[in-house]
């Protein structure tokens, strides 16, 4: 299990080949990409992208215990033989990757479950914070009640 | 003895501060009454109080504002968070 929070991008080919890489007894890899998406402001011709770039602020020292215990939980519920989740900071630019979470498991069923499962929480509960720059000025994300809504909907599968 | 108090995103903007260190005032032993009398410093903190769905942790633990606080402590005020 490895988690990092880095301004530098990062390679999801090479980050899925090493969750296997030496060991034959994985069987699935669940992975999953989180890109900067450029908002289209409203009512604005389809072209115009409201949001220029963002900058993601974070809670050094918390941010990394904070993902950690996420994917131990996910550990405690499923079948899982790796785990990599990395996160960025700093200003980023529309389409750039801002996520990676991977998941290896002897079966796709638990990698599936499990990379949904560290998405929804990290959304919720990883000390993340997104400011988008718009022609209009800079202004700070707010929350989702759907993401909130999203990590709660674990709370009542039991493993 | 003091505790170490860190706020961030929009509310270190509105308050102007992203860290200080404070001794812990007396009456104050969770982090909604650290948030209360924080909050009494007048405009910006007031931003303190009217922040909606205001989160806090405590020694870098999500907790709620019912939560102990006592010298030595660092305590983080922010508003909910909005990473992936």
């Amino acid at each position: 299990m490895s988690v990092s929070v880095q301004e530098a991008d990062f390679d999801s080919g090479n980050e899925i080949a090493a969750l296997s890489a030496g060991r034959d007894d994985v069987g699935a890899v669940a992975s999953f990409v989180g890109l900067v998406r450029a908002d289209k402001a409203e009512g604005e011709a389809s072209t115009v992208a409201a949001v220029k770039a963002m900058t993601l602020e974070h809670y050094p020292g918390m941010t990394e215990k904070a993902l950690q215990e996420i994917v131990v939980q996910a550990q405690a519920r499923w079948e899982l033989l790796g785990v990599r989740v990395i996160h960025r900071v700093g200003r980023l630019l529309p389409g750039d990757r801002i996520v990676f979470v991977a998941v290896a498991s002897s079966h796709r069923g638990d990698a599936f479950a499990a990379c949904e499962f560290i998405m929804d929480y990290l959304k919720t509960r990883a000390p993340f914070w997104k400011k988008e720059e718009t022609p209009q000025g800079g202004h700070w994300v707010d929350a989702r009640d759907s993401d909130d809504a999203a990590a709660e909907r674990w709370s009542g599968c039991a493993q | 003895m003091t505790i170490k108090v860190l706020f961030f995103a929009g509310l270190r903007e509105a308050l102007g501060v992203g860290a200080e260190s404070l001794a812990l005032p007396s009456g104050v032993s969770t982090a909604g009454a650290l948030r209360d009398h924080l909050a009494t410093r007048g405009d910006p903190w007031v931003a303190l109080a009217t922040t909606r769905n205001l989160r806090v942790a405590v020694n870098q633990q999500m907790v709620g504002l019912d939560a102990a606080v006592k010298s030595g402590d660092e305590v983080a005020f922010f508003p909910p968070v909005t990473g992936g």
